[in-house]
């Protein structure tokens, strides 16, 4: 009886977050932000358990895996479970963390079961020790501008353009561009 | 930055997504691929002066069919490949398919015929240039697809670097079929074969570090 009980609520999860997370794919800011803030909730709780010997590291491998699933979002394919995308793209940054690591022993678990990724969800956030706005600041002008001012400061794309003489295009390939490129940055930083 | 003020960061201002992007990035590096490798063979080795004849015979498309079914196969596992959490698909068993019916083809080919003459007919007169040949005509192919999964997000990356190289080589092997005057079965099973498998090989090596995001 308790193993349906934990099936329906993993499928009710499923579900609220799948719609949330389409919700953003369409531009609904509000709904996108829920969705990463639960979904970071999981993740924490999730790293949590499988960095148990470095705690100080689990923000900002929570991080790298949030830019990861943003940058990642247009593979999504909505007939697909959304927690099976994000665990395969949160099993990727591990092991793509331990192997910079050159850990390989500290990480010969497998990571099959999606279930775990909400065994214990932990919102409480901890202090990144890695600053991404220094990373940010090391993007080029046309990638760092349009970041700065749509996302940080939250000027729309029209306003950003005529800030920073940029055309509108610019601006949004900028966005796309420069998130990329922090997320190379943040691999180079590790 | 905490994490609250990152997640802030991603959502605001966030745009509606192009949801036929992964389509398109692959379908950009197919259509490159196909003329680079195309252009390289008119520019570089010339077509066969006897093409025309050589099309009217039902072996000049059971020669391209190979390479054919091989790409197929390979642009299906790619498509998979570059998303998160879906599992590589059917393609490898046309992959497979196609590789054994050439290999007992092949077989049979060389077992009827005369053995002083076997050797002969897996060498071809053109054995020494084919694998070089093929090699080359992928390059432009191998950069196209490794540039489109790039943009997009394998987890395997060998798998998808190996998959990537052997598109590549499948391409360059179909405009390859325009130039090359092999029309033996058991030299395809060869050569052909082993042209596509550097750009696969060299794709499951480089995967591991040129794919990383």
């Amino acid at each position: 009886m308790e193993r349906i009980t934990h099936n329906d609520e993993l499928r009710r999860r499923e579900f609220n977050l799948q719609a949330l997370f389409i919700a953003g794919l369409g531009g609904d800011e509000s709904a996108y932000r829920i969705f990463l803030t639960e979904l970071s909730g999981h993740l924490r709780g999730f790293l949590r358990s499988k960095l148990q010997q470095r705690p100080s590291e689990v923000e900002d491998l929570l991080q790298e895996i949030l830019l990861a699933v943003h940058n990642a979002r247009q593979t999504y394919r909505v007939d697909e479970p959304l927690t099976a995308w994000v665990f395969a793209i949160a099993r990727y940054k591990l092991t793509d963390f331990f192997r910079g690591r050159s850990r390989y022993d500290a990480f010969n678990e497998s990571l099959e079961d999606v279930a775990e990724l909400f065994a214990n969800p932990h919102l409480e956030p901890a202090q990144a020790s890695r600053d991404l706005i220094r990373l940010l600041e090391q993007l080029p002008e046309r990638q760092r501008l349009p970041i700065v001012h749509v996302k940080i400061e939250g000027l729309s794309v029209t306003e950003t353009a005529q800030l920073t003489g940029l055309s509108e295009s610019a601006v949004k390939i900028g966005i796309h561009r420069g998130l990329k490129a922090l997320a190379g940055r943040v691999r180079g930083a590790r | 930055m905490n994490t609250d003020d990152f997640i802030s960061l991603l959502a605001s201002g966030v745009a509606p997504v192009d949801r036929s992007m992964v389509a398109k990035r692959i379908s950009i590096a197919v259509l490159a691929g196909f003329m680079g490798a195309t252009l390289l063979v008119i520019a570089i080795m010339g077509i066969r002066p006897d093409l025309g004849q050589a099309m009217a015979e039902p072996i000049f498309w059971a020669r391209i069919a190979f390479p054919l079914s091989l790409m197929i196969g390979a642009l299906s596992m790619v498509g998979k490949l570059a998303r998160p959490g879906i599992a590589s698909g059917p393609g490898k068993i046309l992959i497979v398919t196609a590789v054994f019916s050439v290999w007992v083809a092949s077989i049979y080919v060389l077992l009827v015929s005369p053995p002083d003459e076997r050797v002969a007919i897996i060498l071809g007169e053109t054995w020494k240039v084919c694998v070089l040949n093929i090699t080359l005509l992928s390059v432009p192919g191998f950069v196209a697809v490794f540039w489109a999964l790039k943009g997009l997000a394998p987890t395997n990356l060998r798998l998808s670097g190996a998959c990537g190289g052997l598109l590549a080589g499948s391409m360059a092997t179909i405009a390859y079929s325009f130039r090359c005057p092999e029309m033996q079965i058991p030299f395809w099973g060869v050569w052909y074969l082993l042209g596509m498998l550097v750009p696969t090989v060299l794709g499951a090596l480089l995967g591991r570090r040129w794919l990383r995001w």
